[in-house]
C-alpha cells in the first residue's frame, strides 16, 4: 500500500463521552446522516459503527413514518 | 410496567382546543385502564416531508405512557378509528427523557447556538 493513500480512520460520531443520543425527534442530527435526496448514508462514508448505523436506520424510518423527514426529495 | 412514547398526528385544520381534547382523550383511555402519563407536549403545527391524507402539515402529540401492553392495544385500537388523527406510532423505550424532547428544545438551541459564535 502506497504511503500517500494512508488515511486516519474517523472514529464513529455516536461512541464516546458526549456523543449525540439518536432519537427519531431530533430531526437536525438525523438529517445529517441523509443524502440530499433524502436517502440514509452508508456507514463506510459517515463511519458510524455498525451498531449505530442499526439504531439510525431505525430512528430515520421512524422520523419518516411520522413525516418528519422525507422518504425521498424530489 | 412498560414505559411508552405515543405520537399522533392530528389534522391540520382542527383549532389547538381540539387537539389538547384529543390529547385528554388519549389520557382518559390510558388513566382507566390503570395506566399513568407521565408527559404530554404539543409540538404544534408543523410542516409535514410530504403529504398525508391531503395534509401539508400536522398538530403533533407527544404522550409519555407507563401503561400495561393491553392499554396500549387498546389505545391504538380507538385512535387509528378516529379520523382526526392522520397518523400515529406508539414506541416501547427503556426509560423517558426527563426534561422537554429535543422538539421542544429546537428554537433555544438556534439561539444559544447563535450566542456561541458571537462570542467566538
Amino acid at each position: 500500500m502506497s504511503r500517500a493513500f494512508f488515511r486516519r480512520r474517523k472514529s464513529c460520531p455516536f461512541s464516546g463521552k458526549n456523543a449525540p443520543k439518536i432519537d427519531y425527534k431530533d430531526i437536525r442530527l438525523l438529517q445529517g446522516f441523509m443524502s440530499e435526496r433524502g436517502k440514509i448514508v452508508p456507514s463506510r462514508i459517515t463511519a458510524v459503527s455498525a451498531k449505530k448505523q442499526r439504531e439510525l436506520s431505525q430512528a430515520i424510518k421512524r422520523a419518516r413514518h411520522l413525516g418528519l423527514l422525507p422518504y425521498l426529495v424530489k | 410496567m412498560p414505559l411508552y412514547e405515543h405520537v399522533f398526528l392530528a389534522r391540520q385544520d382542527l383549532s389547538q382546543a381540539q387537539v389538547d381534547a384529543l390529547a385528554a382523550a388519549a389520557t382518559e383511555i390510558i388513566e382507566t385502564n390503570s395506566g399513568k402519563v407521565t408527559k404530554t407536549e404539543t409540538w404544534g403545527l408543523k410542516n409535514l416531508a410530504y403529504k398525508i391524507k391531503r395534509n401539508r402539515k400536522a398538530h403533533f402529540v407527544l404522550l409519555n405512557v407507563d401503561a400495561p401492553a393491553g392499554v396500549i392495544a387498546e389505545l391504538e385500537r380507538q385512535t387509528s378509528i378516529n379520523e382526526d388523527v392522520i397518523r400515529y406510532m406508539t414506541i416501547r423505550v427503556d426509560e423517558h427523557e426527563s426534561g422537554p424532547s429535543v422538539q421542544m428544545r429546537k428554537s433555544d438551541r438556534e439561539r444559544r447556538g447563535r450566542r456561541e459564535r458571537e462570542e467566538a
